[in-house]
């Protein structure tokens, strides 16, 4: 009998290791696998495809005697069955650094097949899928292959954006902790598609479990991907290194500093050379794409946003996880269908999607589907796809502060809309919170969103008023 | 006129010869592709409003000031990381886009203290300018916090940092890394917190990597980093462009005045040898101009050893005339002599040759350029046919390899060594230049932030020639010539001869490792690159020329530019970086004793009657006196008479107790300068030199680069320098009659083929011409022997290595190189008396850790330094920056007189001290040597000036 926990670091947060070692002092053969993304029901032990939740030590001899309550069979679970899992089809299921199971369940394939059809129909086929930048900023991954592809130089490299530091997201984290072949796969994909000789994966430093991974990962597959080389850089603590020309200049070995864009990383990037800079789900979408080719990925999705999203659920939500889907889905099918509402019970008052500088979002607008354009219309963003639901106890003036506060401990410092304004901002914040001129300091932050709107050199400071406008538009009875 | 800083067009000039229009406010506008929106809006003469941006360094996008809006593009981007694009449409004042510069601006304000009334930047701050520009009326937050009130920064003798100034531009860090390249300054801490800092949070500017070149102080734009004088004096109100007279870089100025009171010298950007950049001495020290030790009356005396007497100029030129025709009538004509000054003009020079030749009717004229680049006329003339550099200094730019030999540019040429650490560190996306570096010592440039040489050679000193030749030995055995260009331009046979001579065996890296001490497979190494690296250009200093075979130097790196190919064009080259200020000038004027100007020789009948025709003299064929000559023949009794411009033998010559006996057997020296320097002591006649501030004229660099020196203030001894040696030519009977000096230029253009096509106008016009201008080349010559050699065809010279007969031995077991220190300018005369003497208050020795460890030495001893010449004692500091028995000092530093251990061996061909070699012993001291004291005493006495008693 094989007991299957997941080794991934939430499981593990949640006792999973602890239960694993109660389990191989039973006698049991414990494997170690990803995790099934099901946050509220780690640690979860897997007995033969029959899941069983939130499993603490003592539990393990009911479970081994069979007279424990299961939930099932894990893999019919509605929150499972509901997704379209192509990126993360593996997850649960595998070792996330045995070359023999990533071979085993169609690993390499997508590698295989770019270097058959080589590097130009590589790029055609990506840009068939329609995959855009996972990331945040949504730029059509193909298109960015290409300016590469064409640029002339001796050195070009493929730099992988594992910086993940948006709140409620940790999709990057379970690709590299859970299925990190299937990255560096695809990091092998594009530098065969661009021409490029070496990769970067610069993954954060609150991400120990994941750089323990990628680097065993790495070197078990340095002779697959060769004469391709990836290596990791790991970060020093700043959010706006996840900014690409910050984390380029981080690379380098500089201050983490925003660069001026043009230049564009694609034709001057990584130590001045054509640099592809894509998400960790960019990349790790790559091996499905070019093992199914880009029009099966270009099946899923809506309007321009092609293919399936990561979603991540988390903050006050009752079913937190990983939930894969196709684009077109609705914000509201997504907090209270599947996510079941909020964990306190307490009514929904608003999400914040994609991070701290992502809009707030009043269940009002619940029915906007997930699709960049849509939130794009609604003064929103999709940015990571990690959703925060907060109940109606949340004081969204303050929420308003912790945006403006967060840019200012965040902040690079190279602009001055970002270094001054997100001070200024808190401080006018204040005023409001005081009930101090809450009219005239209201236009005054007003216009100061504007000015770091349209005015700061990167998102950091540009996307702050995010937040802080829409908080004050969907919910103005908290400012007055 | 009032005072307008130079326009500043916000990014660099493009160099793309494709041409782009757009349209900017409606108006079409051409320029060159890569130009960015704000500096083609600036061109057409719209000021979009900016405070990161300037045009002397890459745009870096940080104010968001310059925002515009562009037709068909989402939001409003920096116009200074824009480029233009073909039909781009953008408009650059729009409602939104003046509500988004007075948000950032209303921003910047709520940080700023407003205290402009009383700041030093009123009137001269672009914040203040641009707050105006953008309409600022209100700042409306309720500030809680600021960053002002943070203590300054007063450590720099020069400049303040005052923090709370800050808009944190980074202009300052930008400039030390792009235009210094120091890198001395960083961004410490980020977001609110960024603050500048000059390296580690203990630093302060004086105590940090800074060397005060004063690019920073220059970008800022606001008065958080601004000079003293600014602070204590106030705003300038007008400006004249002048050329520094310092180094023979040659950099430009404008000297920026209030009244007769100059506030600063700020670098100007289209100076051609400098482009907008400076360095600590020509930047900020000048205060010597001023400095109370400064004569301002003639002074005469019967004997050195009574004071001196303060004596109108009518007089003093009156006595100096007897006192010449004097000597000349008891003792010969061929008594007299004369020393031009390398820190002097053009025409200052050319006058003081006339004077020996037409007026003390002999040819015992010499200048300075004796001690430290005669080799490089001698030799480049021979081989080349020109007596100068090839190149001028933007082909650097194009270099693929640069060697320097025997030359420390980041100290001695601090402005060009950072146009080449810019090529070094590679720039608009080529690769860097490669560098190979010969030289004793570990000097900065071998290794500094960015840059590191790939192969260092450092020999043993004195053995430049065994390098050069064992370097061709590589070039020739390995076939790495450049056959076809020897054959066009080359004399094809001495070629033959002289790869015949570098190819024996004795000539191979291996066989002369045991006399160099240059591991051979480096010097291979270094050899192959030279050769085969792309553009080579050779760089070399006094470092080559101050040596018993300085002649013989010079040629050999000729025949390596030559057997390479590497002359005639841009990004090659044989570059002496000179020295003085107007080394090359003071040379090309007739300095030397066998040469009128334009290098003719004096026995050359031709041009000496053109001379007598033009002077109305008759003149000696014979070629006069050298220096040591001058000295010698003192010595013997038959020279009496000196007189000497702007330079102080007895501080810079070797040798220095055989200078002082040559002097003191003389009955008449003439000193003419601003102080009382050394040769001062033994002076019977004291005539008062004015600063360069103070007169007009011209000065050549080391790139042949004749450029304007004009008089900003009065000259506080009433007379500009070449006004006093036509009074005492008038005194002596001379019929000259020149009104300014343009119409000694007109004479020198008039008798100088190389020159013939200059004039004062045409430099007003111009700004500068690099010579030979003259009806083949009439724009001037920036590079040489492009389309053959001046002399013909090049010529191979066999230079057989020749070990020098200073040698080491159990009692002077260590050699002594000296050199020069960034801070101080050759003797010291005028840096010594400016702050500069915070960075380097004394000459320090510098000895190796396994040296000082024999004799018990640490760093801070006082040793004494020892030859068979003579001694002093100075201290010492242990360092492996030289190499186990080589030990080095500077000469900056009266009380030190490292050259009275110098000895007096010199260059076979011309004579140049051999500065470079001299075997020495150290041994720990306590105190002066009996010469130091003595020659303090005697310089107590000397100095002396008389009293004036009031006439009852």
């Amino acid at each position: 009998m094989k007991i299957r926990i997941s080794d991934d670091a939430l499981a593990i947060a949640c006792g999973a290791d602890t239960v694993a070692q109660a389990f191989m002092r039973a006698g049991a053969e414990v494997e170690r696998v990803s995790s099934w993304g099901m946050h509220w029901l780690e640690p979860l032990v897997d007995v033969e495809g029959v899941g069983y939740a939130i499993v603490t030590a003592d539990q393990v001899e009911t479970i081994l005697a069979g007279e424990a309550e299961s939930i099932g069979p894990i893999a019919e679970h509605p929150f499972l069955t509901r997704q379209s899992r192509l990126t993360f089809a593996r997850a649960g299921k595998t070792r996330s650094t045995s070359l023999d199971d990533y071979y085993s369940s169609d690993g390499w394939r997508g590698l295989a097949t770019a270097r058959t059809m080589g590097a130009e129909a590589t790029i055609e086929t990506v840009l068939a899928s329609g995959l855009r930048g996972r990331g945040g900023a949504g730029f059509p991954a193909g298109i960015k292959w290409k300016t590469v592809a064409s640029a002339q130089a001796d050195t070009k490299y493929i730099v992988c954006n594992a910086d993940e530091g948006d709140s409620a997201t940790f999709a990057d984290r379970m690709v590299m902790e859970g299925d990190p072949f299937m990255l560096i796969e695809g990091m092998a994909i594009a530098a065969l598609a661009v021409g490029a000789q070496k990769g970067y994966v610069y993954i954060r430093s609150e991400y120990p479990h994941a750089i323990a991974k990628m680097e065993t990962a790495i070197a078990a597959s340095a002779h697959l991907v060769a004469p391709f080389v990836v290596e990791v850089r790991v970060g020093a603590g700043a959010y706006v290194c996840g900014e690409e020309t910050s984390l380029l200049n981080s690379l380098e070995g500089k201050r983490g500093e925003v660069r001026a864009k043009p230049p564009l990383p694609a034709l001057e990037g990584l130590f001045g050379k054509p640099t592809v800079v894509n998400n960790v789900l960019t990349l790790a979408a790559i091996p499905w794409i070019l093992t199914h080719g880009g029009e099966a990925y270009a099946a899923y999705g809506m309007g321009r946003s092609k293919g399936t999203m990561p979603v991540q659920l988390a903050g006050n939500i009752k079913y937190g996880g990983l939930f894969e889907v196709g684009f077109g889905i609705t914000l509201g099918e997504l907090v209270n269908d599947i996510g079941g509402g909020t964990d306190s019970g307490r009514a929904v008052r608003c999400v914040q999607v994609g991070g701290p500088l992502g809009a707030y979002i009043p269940p009002s607008r619940f029915d906007l589907p997930f699709d960049y354009e849509a939130f794009a219309a609604a003064d929103a963003l999709i940015g990571h796809a990690g959703i925060t639901v907060f109940d109606d106890t949340v004081d969204m003036a303050q929420m308003a502060r912790f945006a403006m506060e967060f840019c200012a401990v965040e902040s690079c410092g190279k602009c001055t809309p970002c270094r001054l304004g997100s001070t200024r901002g808190v401080e006018t914040l204040d005023q409001i919170i005081a009930g101090k001129n809450v009219e005239a300091n209201l236009a005054l932050l007003a216009d100061l969103s504007e000015t770091m709107k349209f005015g700061s050199l990167c998102a950091l400071g540009g996307f702050t008023p995010y937040p802080v406008m829409s908080a004050i538009t969907h919910f103005p009875e908290d400012f007055r | 006129m009032t005072y307008q800083p130079q326009k500043d067009f916000g990014t660099p000039a493009s160099g793309s010869s494709d041409l782009v229009t757009c349209t900017i406010d409606g108006r079409h506008v051409t320029v060159p592709a890569g130009t960015s929106v704000m500096r083609a809006a600036a061109e057409q003469g719209t000021a979009i409003p900016k405070l990161c941006a300037t045009d002397n360094m890459k745009s870096f996008g940080s104010c968001r000031l310059c925002l515009v809006e562009i037709d068909g593009r989402k939001g409003t981007p920096a116009s200074c990381t824009t480029p233009v694009e073909p039909g781009m449409v953008v408009h650059t004042q729009t409602p939104h886009l003046q509500k988004l510069r007075k948000g950032v601006m209303e921003l910047y304000i709520s940080d700023h203290p407003l205290d402009c009334l009383t700041c030093a930047a009123n009137g001269d701050c672009e914040l203040q300018d641009q707050a105006g520009a953008v309409g600022l009326r209100d700042v409306r937050y309720e500030v809680q916090s600021t960053h002002l009130g943070q203590e300054k920064d007063h450590s720099n003798p020069y400049f303040d940092f005052d923090p709370s100034k800050c808009i944190a531009c980074s202009r300052c860090i930008r400039a030390c890394d792009e235009v210094q390249g120091t890198l001395a300054l960083t961004m410490e801490g980020r977001g609110w917190d960024s603050k500048i800092s000059a390296g580690l949070a203990s630093d302060d500017f004086l105590g940090s990597e800074c060397v005060s070149c004063g690019a920073c102080v220059q970008a800022c734009p606001t008065a958080t980093l601004v000079e003293k004088k600014v602070v204590e004096i106030g705003t300038p109100e007008r400006s004249v462009v002048t050329t520094c007279a310092y180094c023979g870089v040659g950099c430009t100025f404008r000297a920026e005045m209030r009244g007769e009171q100059l506030i600063r010298m700020v670098p100007y950007k289209d100076g051609k040898a400098n482009r907008g950049h400076s360095c600590v001495k020509g930047r900020f020290a000048w205060g010597y101009a001023q400095h109370q030790e400064r004569i301002l009356k003639p002074m005469i005396r019967k004997s050195i050893n009574d004071p001196w007497r303060e004596v109108e100029w009518d007089e003093a030129f009156a006595y100096t005339a007897s006192e010449l025709r004097r000597i000349s009538e008891s003792y010969g004509r061929h008594a007299l002599g004369g020393i031009t000054s390398s820190r002097c003009t053009n025409e200052e020079t050319f006058l003081v040759q006339k004077l020996v030749r037409a007026g003390f009717g002999n040819n015992n004229v010499d200048t300075c350029a004796r001690v430290c680049h005669s080799p490089t006329g001698y030799g480049l003339k021979t081989t080349f046919g020109t007596s100068a550099g090839t190149q001028d200094f933007d082909s650097v730019e194009e270099c693929d390899v640069i060697l320097i030999i025997g030359a420390n540019p980041t100290d001695g040429h601090p402005v060009f060594a950072s146009r080449m650490k810019r090529r070094l560190r590679g720039q608009d996306g080529r690769p860097p230049a490669k560098l190979i570096v010969i030289d004793p010592r570990r000097t900065d440039i071998v290794r500094s932030p960015h840059i590191e040489a790939e192969h260092h050679l450092p020999l043993r000193p004195g053995t430049n020639v065994a390098v050069l030749t064992a370097m061709a030995h590589v070039i020739v055995s390995e076939g790495l010539t450049n056959e076809a260009f020897i054959k066009e331009r080359c004399d094809w046979d001495e070629y033959c001869h002289w790869a015949e001579f570098v190819k024996q065996p004795r000539n191979s890296p291996e066989s002369l490792q045991p006399a160099t001490l240059v591991e051979a497979e480096e010097l291979r190494a270094a050899a192959r690159l030279y050769a085969t690296g792309g553009n080579g250009a050779i760089y070399y200093g006094l470092g080559v020329t101050e040596h018993s075979q300085g002649s013989s130097t010079v040629m050999a790196i000729a025949n390596l530019a030559m057997a390479t190919g590497n002359i005639g064009r841009r990004g090659v080259g044989v570059n002496p970086l000179r020295g003085q200020n107007n080394v090359q000038g003071a040379c090309d004027m007739g300095s030397f004793p066998h040469e009128l100007s334009g290098y003719r020789h004096i026995s050359d009948g031709d041009a000496r009657r053109l001379f007598e025709n033009d002077w109305g003299v008759s003149l000696d064929p014979e070629p006069g006196l050298r220096i040591p000559n001058m000295l010698d023949a003192a010595v013997d009794g038959v020279f009496k008479a000196l007189y000497v411009q702007g330079e102080d033998i007895l501080h810079s010559d070797p040798n220095t107790k055989h200078v002082s006996a040559g002097l003191a057997a003389m009955e008449c020296v003439i000193v003419h300068d601003l102080f009382l320097n050394e040769t001062a002591n033994y002076a019977h006649i004291f005539l008062p030199g004015s600063t360069f501030l103070e007169k007009n004229g011209t000065f050549t660099n080391a790139e042949r680069r004749i450029q304007p020196v004009r008089k900003v203030m009065t000259p506080l001894n009433g007379l500009e320098d070449w006004e006093v040696t036509q009074r005492l030519a008038q005194a002596m009977g001379l019929d000259w009659n020149y009104t300014h000096p343009s119409e000694i230029m007109d004479e020198i253009a008039r008798l100088t083929p190389t020159f013939a096509g200059v004039s004062f106008a045409r430099l007003d016009e111009e700004g500068s011409l690099q010579w030979p201008v003259n009806d083949a080349a009439p724009d001037g010559s920036p590079i040489m022997h492009v389309d053959g050699f001046v002399r013909g065809r090049g010529k191979f010279v066999v230079t057989d290595y020749v070990p020098t007969d200073e040698k080491t031995g159990p009692r002077f077991p260590l050699l002594l190189t000296t050199g020069r220190i960034l801070s101080h300018y050759n003797v010291g005369a005028q840096t010594r008396r400016t702050e500069n003497v915070a960075w380097h208050p004394e000459d320090l020795l510098e000895i190796h850790p396994v040296d000082a460890e024999d004799r018990g030495i640490k760093s801070g001893d006082w040793v004494k330094l020892a030859s068979r010449a003579g001694e002093t004692t100075l201290r010492a500091t242990v360092t492996d920056r030289v190499a186990p028995g080589v030990v080095y000092t500077t000469f900056h530093h009266a009380v030190t007189q490292a050259n009275v251990v110098t000895t007096d061996y010199s260059d076979w061909a011309t004579n140049c001290p051999e500065y470079k070699v001299t075997a020495v012993q150290i041994s720990p001291s306590n105190g002066p040597t009996d010469w130091q004291e003595e020659y303090e005493a005697l310089s107590e006495r000397a100095r002396r000036i008389a009293t004036e008693v009031p006439a009852e």
